[in-house]
């Protein structure tokens, strides 16, 4: 039965209301952990409440996202028991149609314009300073071509209003609990040369970091003269005076119109 | 008490023990026993019976650690998590890893002699991965309880099959992950499965035969004593694994064994009651399975806080105690004549209960009961610890715990139970607004429980302890780095980058008077010796 269920491309089954219940526990039990309550995100998993999804939209591409995880990301293979328990293909596909109740048919993005968004990013709200999308931009912050699918609306508001609130997650290794997170690091070298940046990478006896001029560095802990690590990131709060409402729109559509062109690429 | 020099004292056991070389004698009961008399082997999960994962020797020590170096790397070539401690015996290791694989190695090289590999049917229902965290050794077998709820004992010098029991259905959630323990002529292991509903128990093997002696059900049936602590049928389906290797006391002839969750895991709903013997520890006579007493440390547990930790054999003084941190944050020692509980202090942030009742033990308190949008609880649901092994030195008589700094929320609602399905009745998820979650190595005093130091991990970890008579606690961390701490002050003397997180407990051994240590990382088992 197992076998004959995951041969099939579509969900055996779609649109099932009875099924979507099943879907539901097994989601709260294996992917809540990571993709929140209703699947509206939790910081370490996307929202997959969006239409659009960065590694497939389609039945096959979803159950085998879920099957076997996707590899460079902390999304771990479900019959692998990575959080949660290991699923079955019967519950995977109850997962799936569990996740097609929740999505919101309309895109976020028709609330501002793309493209003047777009010129705010690049121009005076300097964003593509530290972001890329989709190829252009700094690379000091998180690389933002997948965001506008992967992150719902209230998310991407508050990171801009609050980025200190819920740091941007970096690099997660398998086995790890929790990836790491873009905190602001200042050390002093033993030459006395000061450096800030962002922490790519950490352990308890070493830093990898990427430098405000976007040089990247490894350090020994104990052969820095100091170093010092906040949560405050480097990223200034963009409050209503900075950018009102509208020009935050503008760039959140701009976001969702780069991440619904790259999706699936 | 005095340890040996191992340098020293190899010929004597050679002399000792009557071995006629460094291998090819049979592993007896009465070595097991007697395990201490050598150090240079490790004859079972936790090195010996009083569960301590101490070893006796010396080699290596606070002096020279620093100048340890990788002696070999044996690879699983399997993903996923690696748990398992090896067992040496004069000069051969015999090791398990993910997906029920066993394997036996010289000890000296990482060289294998034989790899068994269990065919595993699809429909295994492995909770937390495709996990298995070591052998039992007696005779001429090794003995390994399997992802598909079989007990195997395999010829230790072929990896051939000897004998194969099937101990439960394993489609319908049950499974092994667990070392087996040796006592006697007997092979004892617990079940996994809290996660499904599952009925827990403890078994007991002939070694020579593969026959069942006995069955302890870790949730009472009808008539028998605690039956009563369960609502309706909930018993049926009460969970109560038992998935981390016991210990054993000779003196009293009693084995320690501790048990997990009552299912579903965050639903109190529906089994109203203490729901006896989740989350306890259990005294058994080890000839007949027959419980001499409980101690239960969560009552009516919403929060998956498994007691499977082991159960370390601590004599102060006069006193004889079983010493566990448990995974709800709370340190206990337990009078281990009677299951009197004499302490229980918190290691850990601890949010889930605020009041102790009448006997001492921390109780649940019911604003801390998960919710159907969530309630923020510490410790989070892998706990303040889990099954990574504590380690208690004899030397320092300090008790060392892995000890994880994570808050959940935890949320609840309705599941009907469904065989060989998930069973949670929940979720649970971090605080992503919380500051980050990070990890210890703590030396606790078993007398005050009281913290002596600690080593600050960057993120909680899975990586157990090993205390050794150089002077040294062995651990790992997330991050992949293995370390060398002073047991005395915390202060880290030495690490190698594995370049995958360790997920196991370490161990050590000697061969030709050279002491190694070895530990699982990533997919690789190290062993790590002086140049």
């Amino acid at each position: 039965m197992a076998v004959a269920l995951r041969a099939q491309e579509k969900n055996p089954f779609s649109g099932d209301a009875k099924v979507a219940k099943l879907g539901e526990s097994q989601f709260r039990a294996n992917c809540a952990f990571c993709h929140g309550l209703g699947a509206r995100g939790g910081g370490r998993g996307p929202d997959l409440t969006s239409a659009q999804k960065h590694h497939g939209n389609t039945d096959t591409e979803m159950f085998h996202n879920v099957h076997d995880g996707i590899p460079g990301t902390a999304m771990a293979a479900a019959t692998e028991g990575g959080i949660g328990v290991g699923m079955s293909d019967e519950e995977i596909w109850q997962v799936i149609t569990y996740i097609r109740s929740v999505e919101k048919k309309a895109s976020a993005a028709e609330t501002g314009n793309a493209t003047r968004g777009k010129e705010l990013f690049y121009g005076t709200a300097a964003c593509g300073t530290c972001h890329m999308v989709n190829g252009k931009g700094g690379r000091l912050g998180p690389d933002l071509s997948s965001t506008g699918v992967s992150r719902s609306v209230e998310y991407l508001t508050e990171s801009l209003r609050s980025p200190s609130k819920r740091l941007a997650k970096g690099i997660s290794q398998p086995l790890k609990d929790f990836a790491q997170e873009y905190e602001t690091a200042t050390v002093v070298t033993s030459d006395g040369t000061k450096l800030q940046g962002v922490v790519l990478n950490e352990d308890s006896f070493t830093v990898q970091m990427l430098d405000t001029r976007e040089q990247l560095h490894a350090f020994e802990k104990t052969k820095l003269r100091s170093y010092e690590k906040t949560r405050d990131s480097l990223m200034p709060a963009y409050d209503a005076k900075i950018l009102p409402d509208k020009d935050l729109k503008d760039l959140i559509a701009f976001l969702l119109a780069a991440s619904e062109k790259g999706a699936g690429q | 008490m005095k340890f040996m020099r191992v340098i020293h004292s190899i010929p004597y056991f050679i002399v000792c023990c009557g071995l006629p070389s460094s291998s090819g004698a049979q592993v007896t009961s009465e070595r097991l026993l007697n395990s201490s008399k050598e150090p240079q082997n490790w004859l079972m999960y936790s090195g010996d019976y009083a569960g301590h994962r101490f070893s006796a020797l010396d080699q290596i020590n606070v002096s020279n650690a620093a100048a340890l170096v990788p002696k070999w790397a044996y690879q699983t070539m399997a993903g996923g998590k690696f748990e398992a401690t090896p067992l040496v015996v004069d000069g051969i290791l015999y090791g398990t890893g993910q997906d029920d694989r066993v394997y036996a190695l010289d000890a000296r090289s990482g060289r294998p002699i034989w790899q068994y590999q269990r065919l595993l049917p699809a429909d295994i229902r492995p909770c937390c991965g495709r996990v298995n965290r070591g052998l039992g050794i007696l005779g001429d077998k090794v003995f390994v309880a399997t992802l598909d709820a079989h007990v195997i004992a395999l010829d230790s010098k072929t990896g051939n099959v000897v004998w194969d029991v099937n101990a439960a259905e394993h489609a319908k959630g049950y499974s092994f992950t667990l070392a087996p323990l040796v006592i006697k002529n007997l092979v004892l292991v617990g079940v996994s499965g809290g996660e499904y509903g599952i009925r827990g128990f403890i078994d007991a093997y002939d070694a020579t035969t593969g026959k069942r002696k006995w069955r302890f059900y870790t949730v009472p049936g009808p008539g028998e004593p605690g039956h009563e602590t369960w609502e309706g049928d909930s018993w049926k389906i009460g969970g109560s694994p038992a998935w981390i290797t016991g210990t054993y006391d000779p003196a009293t002839n009693t084995t320690f064994w501790t048990t997990g969750n009552p299912a579903p895991s965050n639903r109190g709903e529906g089994r109203a009651g203490d729901n006896l013997y989740s989350d306890s520890l259990l005294a058994l006579d080890p000839d007949t399975g027959k419980l001499k007493w409980h101690f239960q440390f969560t009552q009516h547990d919403e929060h998956d806080y498994d007691a499977t930790q082991v159960p370390v054999m601590i004599d102060h003084g006069d006193h004889k105690w079983i010493a566990q941190a448990n995974r709800n944050g709370f340190f206990y020692v337990v009078d281990r004549t009677n299951g009197k509980l004499i302490s229980a202090t918190s290691y850990a942030k601890v949010s889930w209960s605020t009041s102790k009742d009448t006997m001492g033990r921390p109780e649940p308190d019911k604003a801390g009961a998960p919710t159907l949008e969530g309630n923020r609880v510490c410790p989070g649901a892998a706990g303040a610890t889990n099954w990574m092994s504590p380690t208690y030195d004899p030397q320092t008589k300090l008790f060392y715990v892995t000890a994880r700094e994570q808050c959940d929320i935890f949320a609840t609602a309705p599941q009907p139970y469904d065989a060989g399905h998930a069973y949670y009745g929940s979720a649970y998820f971090p605080n992503d607004e919380a500051q980050p979650f990070w990890g210890a190595l703590r030396a606790l005093d078993p007398a005050t429980g009281k913290l002596k130091w600690e080593w600050k991990h960057a993120s909680p970890t899975w990586a157990g302890a090993l205390s050794t008579a150089g002077g040294l606690v062995f651990t790992g961390d997330a991050e992949g780095n293995f370390i060398a701490l002073d047991a005395a002050s915390g202060k880290a003397l030495w690490h190698f980058q594995c370049g995958g997180s360790v997920f196991a407990s370490p161990m050590s051994f000697a061969i030709d008077g050279k002491q190694y240590v070895a530990v699982a990382a990533g997919s690789a088992l190290f062993a790590f010796a002086l140049p």
